[in-house]
């Protein structure tokens, strides 16, 4: 299990929890198990976000592995100038 | 993956060779996106809103078409009507086709033998207009009274009873703020108001379209993403992507203002209608009022601090207003405002709002500057309240490797502490201040962005390379792609030559922002010359007659490894480049990665400023960068990224913004009136450049060219504030509002 943390605005589709716990071992497995349990989430993520694994920021890479022990916070698509 | 783990000497990384576009640019010879020319070209011109809001009841061009030499007109109706949402607005803004959203919405454009032809026509078309309610302030237009901007585009993030101009909205933060402020001896709670600035670059947008009726296009323009551009022309036009080229200019200045489109699509659909090749050219107004400036913003910060500066809680809420087009721009500045600060206990939430004005664009660091500026104000504040260093407050609360950043994940290596340190230390900090006078302080921050990057490079036969990138370069990118290119394969810079690639030449490249550049395309580059490296040391194997895995590379040439591999004279590049049709082919190296890992970026400027108190009127006596370049491949450009983001930064504290009128119409739509800082109104603009490698990066390299335009606003506000003893919470602080402040008493 990946323990994920939620920026503020997702904790309403996870019953206000900061931190979610669901079974992934990449990016893209983390996206659709966090889309399956908590369906709230989906048009956000669908639109687009961003993982941080053990602070580190990646965009649209599905196979990222993640580790059991990693720090993993999602967070919105990133854009700059 | 982690590459910096031993401190690599570098020959010629962290040089400062000519740049490869000087002589073209001091000569005139680089060709920008107005100098491109072909036969039977003809000239085009947009008519646009004179309206803030309203519905077009009817447009009737025939008079137009009629007229003398003009041969094409288009409409919104021209373009293929988009059904998903962020491709159906940027062809609601190239063309709108049922409303007009803001003063300046383009609604027609035609194409003409001669541009006075073309404009002439545009005074022929009758547009019937019925004028609709506006809104131009971001408070006023989230008021539930508010006029509709756009109704039903609110992101289900919004909570019901708002605004329908309220589309997005997002909450950041750890720790329990209520408790954070308890502990705290002081609190400041303060608002802060931030006007829409332009990116100001010099070069309007321009481009030439050739549509043929085989349904093939060439495209040449000004942009930071040709890649970009092609696909949403693309679908704008109903093309392949394989049958249009996008070619980018030399570019003159983009700074995110040139990550969109706005003119390309319409000149596409003129040269598809007249079968001829056509130029658009914007005037300077066009850009001030249909292109993209930044957001404005109304901001409410709250930070709590004990007696010995330690920050107990800090929480922010920022409404940003977009213009007429939802963004979600809030998000970077709901997770930047705080990012400075190891905080126990922080609450960012953000909102963004429709109101009439032209399409938000990005603008280095989008969304960050007028949230730092309003943390770094209180920050200030509190500093002074409790009489204690600015530095000091800062370096107590800084964040550093292991501090659980505001938006959430842990920060690795970052080199806050000691961008700090070296403002403390440097002798800027400890001059003396005369009357009138201000000494300001920010830090800033940005996140740095990777992302899709494809790289050729060719060892041509005469021992010269060939790099092939996909990025424009706005900052210097050909000058550091070729120095890492020259570093990985050991060769001088001199001999290698980087050039940007059409669309049709190389694999996709994501635009050129998000400090990406030097990032990605130098990581593509040094992987690209490893594999340009691993097939010479094979030739070289195949001449020697010894295994591929016995050779290895040194200095420019290949060399047995170790001495069972057998003695041989080194190789060098050019010698194996030499005879390559004979040892196998052409060799070339590639590379094509989604990079991550490009590691923030800290900096902190010091600001030194003088007030008229007579007339309100501020001058920048003395000003100074400190930034983590992560390793500074060619210094003298990084050095120009943090001195430009400076100057844009100054202009935008003290002059620059958009003002409009009662009726929503822009006012000063040109740079007699909006004003941006000249070389006369700054100093000397110090740099002092840290070099905190960043472990996602083979040569330890970070982006800079966003960062340095976050902390101005704040610095120079927090000079003007202590200077004149007032405590100013609004942007610009131009001469009436500071006279207005000294004189309120």
């Amino acid at each position: 299990m990946v323990a994920v943390t939620l920026w503020g605005t997702m904790r309403q589709y996870a019953n206000d929890q900061e931190k979610v716990e669901v079974q992934a071992a990449t990016f893209k497995e983390l996206c659709d198990a966090l889309i399956r349990d908590y369906p709230g989430m989906q048009p956000q993520i669908e639109r687009g976000v961003s993982l941080a694994i053990d602070g580190r920021i990646y965009k649209e890479a599905w196979f990222t592995p993640i580790s059991a022990d990693s720090e993993v916070v999602l967070m919105p698509f990133m854009q700059g100038g | 993956m982690n590459y910096v783990s031993k401190i690599r000497k570098f020959k010629q990384v962290g040089t400062r060779p000519a740049r490869p576009d000087g002589d073209d640019k001091v000569t005139g010879r680089a060709l920008y996106g107005a100098d491109t020319v072909a036969p039977g070209m003809l000239m085009a011109a947009v008519l646009r809103s004179p309206h803030a809001h309203a519905q077009i009841v009817s447009i009737d061009f025939s008079a137009a078409l009629a007229h003398d030499g003009v041969k094409a007109v288009v409409t919104g109706a021209d373009l293929v009507a988009q059904d998903e949402g962020s491709l159906r607005d940027i062809q609601e803004n190239c063309l709108a086709t049922t409303r007009v959203l803001y003063d300046g919405h383009a609604v027609a454009a035609v194409a003409a033998l001669t541009l006075k032809a073309a404009q002439e026509a545009l005074k022929l078309i009758k547009v019937e207009y019925s004028a609709l309610p506006h809104v131009i302030e971001v408070d006023d237009a989230m008021r539930a009274d508010a006029p509709i901007v756009q109704s039903g585009r609110a992101l289900e993030n919004v909570p019901e009873g708002f605004s329908q101009n309220v589309t997005y909205h997002c909450q950041f933060g750890h720790g329990d703020t209520d408790a954070g402020f308890a502990l705290a001896d002081e609190i400041v709670t303060r608002s802060f108001k931030t006007a829409a600035t332009h990116q100001g670059y010099i070069e309007p947008h321009a481009c030439l379209a050739q549509m043929t009726t085989d349904g093939k296009a060439e495209l040449w323009c000004c942009t930071q993403g040709q890649y970009n551009v092609r696909d949403i022309c693309s679908a704008l036009l109903g093309l392949e992507g394989s049958q249009l080229r996008v070619t980018a200019s030399e570019i003159g200045g983009g700074f995110g203002g040139k990550t969109n489109v706005f003119i390309e699509p319409l000149a596409l659909a003129l040269s598809h209608k007249s079968g001829r090749p056509v130029k658009l050219v914007m005037s300077r107004s066009e850009v001030f009022r249909a292109t993209g400036p930044t957001v404005s913003s109304s901001i409410d910060v709250k930070i709590g601090m004990t007696r010995d500066g330690r920050i107990t809680a800090g929480r922010a809420e920022l409404r940003y207003s977009g213009g007429a087009f939802p963004n979600e721009t809030v998000s970077m500045g709901a997770q930047s405002a705080f990012a400075a600060y190891d905080m126990a206990a922080v609450e960012t939430l953000g909102w963004n709002v429709l109101t009439n004005r032209p399409k938000e664009a990005a603008y280095r660091a989008p969304g960050a500057p007028m949230a730092i500026y309003a943390v770094e104000s209180v920050v200030d504040e509190l500093s002074q309240i409790l009489n204690l260093d600015p530095i000091d407050v800062r370096l107590k609360n800084a964040a550093r490797k292991g501090s659980k950043s505001s938006y959430g994940p842990t920060f690795d290596d970052v080199g806050l502490i000691e961008t700090l340190e070296a403002a403390k230390a440097h002798p800027h900090y400890q001059a003396p201040l005369g009357p009138n006078q201000g000494r300001g302080l920010s830090a800033g921050f940005w996140f740095n962005f990777g992302g899709n990057t494809c790289v050729s490079l060719n060892v041509n036969t005469d021992g010269t390379i060939s790099v092939i990138e996909g990025n424009p370069d706005i900052g210097g990118s050909r000058a550091s792609i070729s120095l890492m290119a020259a570093e990985e394969l050991g060769v001088p810079y001199e001999k290698i030559r980087t050039i940007i690639a059409d669309t049709a030449s190389l694999g996709h490249n994501d635009i050129t922002d998000g400090s990406r550049v030097t990032f990605s395309v130098g990581l593509a580059t040094i992987k690209a010359a490893q594999d340009a490296i691993q097939k010479m040391c094979g030739r070289a194997a195949q001449i020697w007659g010894i295994d591929a895995d016995a050779v290895t590379w040194e200095d420019g040439a290949a060399v047995p490894a170790g001495e069972n591999a057998g003695k041989f004279p080194p190789l060098s590049l050019a010698e194996i480049a030499a005879v390559s049709f004979e040892t196998g082919g052409p060799i070339a190296g590639h590379f094509e990665v989604n990079a991550d890992g490009a590691g923030v970026s800290f900096g902190v400027h010091l600001c030194d400023a003088e007030v008229d108190p007579e007339t309100g009127a501020t001058k920048i006596l003395r000003y100074t960068v400190f930034q983590d370049a992560g390793r500074a491949v060619h210094p003298s450009y990084v050095e120009g990224q943090m001195q430009g983001g400076a100057a844009q930064g100054i202009g935008w504290a003290l002059n620059e913004e958009y003002i409009y009128g009662k009726d929503g119409r822009l006012q000063n739509s040109g740079f007699l009136d909006y004003r941006i800082p000249v070389a006369s109104d700054l100093p000397r603009i110090d740099t002092v450049i840290l070099e905190i490698p960043n472990p996602g990066h083979p040569y330890g390299v970070r982006g800079v060219g966003e960062t340095p335009i976050v902390p101005p606003l704040g610095a120079v506000s927090n000079a003007v504030s202590r200077a004149i003893g007032k405590r100013l919470t609004q942007l610009p602080m131009s001469p009436p509002r500071i006279l207005q402040a000294i004189l309120k008493g």
